[in-house]
């Protein structure tokens, strides 16, 4: 799908010379050092990396929940400084207020911004209708599947209309058929909006199927280790996961994700050693297991 | 994800359309059709089986404890406790009916409700939002949380004799110690709520553009409700006992008052009356606490 002429110039996401460090009691301890990132506007951009490399933390800097130690975070040139609407964020616990029903939570960030009531109910139930969400209005968040929670928590994002929409790891907890259904959702909304989209998540297929460019990070503390383009064309179709050329960059991604996790998992596997074990079993050797 | 699941998925795209595929616990059951009166009285049996027993066998054990009652007092047993002048359930039934004609009866009752609702909405109104804004800011809470510490652990009734020197009146001291009684759980129960608030939550309302005050109306104070009615209902129970501890020590009139001056005039049946009558108006606030909190929080989980 050819967009790019109806991109709109909104939603350029910039991260520059970006360093994060917490404080403890033997000294500063590095999340993430020397990282530059950017998501154009419309784009559609993701963040792998292995277990606590830090690719949550930059995008709660991105959000503007954690100061960045050195660098500085720019959207459409100007310098986040702490929350705000114009970043819409997705959780991984989805996040809804319990004690409001659905309507009311798509409903919130309309009413910071001042809406009267009549208005943002309308506004409401018009983006509940395309997530297939109307018949819920009236629901308490406790009710709901987990997908569905998820699918309120995107609309509730999408709400305010926000420039950029930042999304950690947000179908993590859903199982492996929903979470499917729950990427078509979001690349269909991200194609009718046209907003900008970074995507935090440790899926390296679900990474490559909905993203225009994936970056991967390295172990802790993490800085990026590679910049993955991918070309696929769009709209995708769920065939495209066995085609040659996604299973070649999913091999990619891997072996980069490989590398990075076995260092997380302080040091590196001998693979030398392992050959040299003649453990059977059921006639693979451990080292083929492994 | 798995490539695998990916797969299953290929064989339906029509599936993948935003409302189908999930199943949801909100989704009504399709009914069976009912073909008789008598039909649907039983399946109400059915699906209301836990809730009959739990009533029967509540009645039964009431009445176990009526019987077992008359026949202690009916033949007055002494066995290491003396039932020899204690009234029997009958002779109750009579005070009771003697009682309700007669004013005082009433007017006792109406003074320790009264009471009641003057110590508890004070505390409410005052431990509530105390503890909001303690579990929101660090110094206050440092401030104030040493001297709740302090005043916390003493009982309502040790408050009694220096309740009567604070105050001019002794109506003042009364609802003064009911209120003590019920203002401290009221607190430390918002504080506890208020320090379970999820984060998570707090950032999406930041997210959403929520300003501090909206923050504190929309995300804190419900997200402490729960709590802070746990705190109410067990404020709401020590606010009778520490009612009825003032009423006997240093009261005129009220239901405490009655059940002990019903011991010195020897009135024997009066004073089980008395009791029963102090549990019925407890059992009967803590309802009203429940059902209040019920009523403002609709979305459940209490």
């Amino acid at each position: 799908m050819s967009n790019a002429d109806a991109r709109p110039a909104q939603g350029h996401i910039e991260v520059k010379d970006f360093a994060l460090s917490y404080e403890t009691i033997d000294g500063a301890v590095a999340a993430v050092t020397e990282t530059n990132i950017h998501v154009k506007p419309g784009e559609f951009v993701s963040i792998v990396g292995p277990s606590g490399c830090g690719k949550s933390t930059l995008l709660n800097a991105v959000a503007g929940f954690l100061k960045p130690t050195a660098g500085v975070v720019t959207v459409d040139g100007e310098k986040v400084n702490g929350p705000s609407a114009e970043r819409g964020m997705v959780f991984q616990q989805y996040s809804l207020f319990p004690w409001k029903t659905v309507r009311e939570n798509v409903e919130f960030g309309l009413k910071m911004r001042g809406m009267d009531r009549s208005q943002r109910e309308r506004a409401a139930r018009t983006l509940l209708g395309l997530a297939g969400l109307e018949a819920f209005e009236k629901h308490y968040p406790d009710r709901l599947s987990g997908g569905m929670k998820q699918r309120v928590g995107i609309v509730r994002a999408l709400a305010t209309g926000p420039k950029v929409l930042l999304l950690d790891e947000p179908f993590g907890a859903l199982d492996a058929q929903t979470r499917v259904i729950m990427q078509q959702i979001l690349t269909n909304m991200w194609q009718r909006l046209k907003i900008s989209v970074l995507f935090v998540t440790h899926d390296i297929d679900e990474a490559i199927f909905l993203s225009d460019r994936v970056y991967c990070m390295t172990a802790r503390p993490g800085s990026i280790k590679a910049e993955i383009p991918i070309p696929l064309e769009r709209p995708r179709q769920q065939s495209m996961m066995m085609s040659s050329e996604f299973l070649a960059l999913r091999r990619g991604l891997m072996s980069l994700i490989r590398e990075e996790s076995l260092k997380a998992m302080g040091g590196e596997i001998n693979d030398l050693a392992m050959q040299g074990l003649t453990i059977d079993l059921h006639g693979h050797s451990l080292a083929d297991v492994l | 994800m798995t490539s695998s699941a990916l797969l299953r998925r290929e064989a339906e795209p029509a599936a993948i359309a935003a409302d189908t595929a999930e199943p949801t616990r909100a989704m009504p059951t399709p009914a069976l059709p009912a073909r008789s009166a008598s039909a649907m009285a039983a399946r109400w049996i059915k699906l209301n089986k836990e809730r009959i027993r739990a009533l029967l066998l509540g009645t039964i054990s009431l009445l176990l404890f009526l019987v077992a009652w008359h026949f202690l007092t009916k033949y007055r047993v002494v066995f290491f406790v003396r039932f020899t002048n204690v009234p029997s359930p009958l002779a109750v039934h009579a005070s009771f009916v003697k009682a309700i004609h007669d004013p005082h009866f009433l007017m006792h009752i109406a003074l320790s409700c009264r009471r009641i609702f003057l110590g508890f909405s004070l505390a409410a109104l005052i431990g509530v939002p105390l503890g909001l804004v303690m579990g929101r800011f660090k110094l206050v809470h440092e401030t104030i949380f040493p001297v709740a510490e302090v005043l916390r652990p003493i009982p309502a009734i040790a408050w009694v004799p220096m309740a009567i020197m604070l105050w001019p009146t002794n109506e003042q001291s009364i609802v003064f110690i009911t209120f003590l009684g019920s203002f401290f759980p009221i607190l430390v129960n918002t504080l506890h709520g208020m320090s379970l608030v999820d984060p998570v939550l707090v950032r999406a309302a930041q997210c959403l553009g929520a300003q501090e005050r909206a923050i504190f109306r929309e995300v804190y104070f419900p997200a402490s409700l729960p709590h802070i009615f746990t705190g109410l209902t067990v404020g709401m129970g020590v606010a009778w006992v520490s009612l009825i501890a003032a009423e006997m020590i240093s009261g005129q009139y009220g239901i405490g008052y009655f059940t002990w001056e019903a011991y010195s005039l020897v009135q024997y049946a009066d004073i089980a009356l008395g009791m029963i009558t102090i549990g019925v108006l407890g059992l009967a606030s803590s309802l009203l606490v429940r059902a209040i909190g019920k009523l403002v929080m609709p979305w459940g989980r209490t």
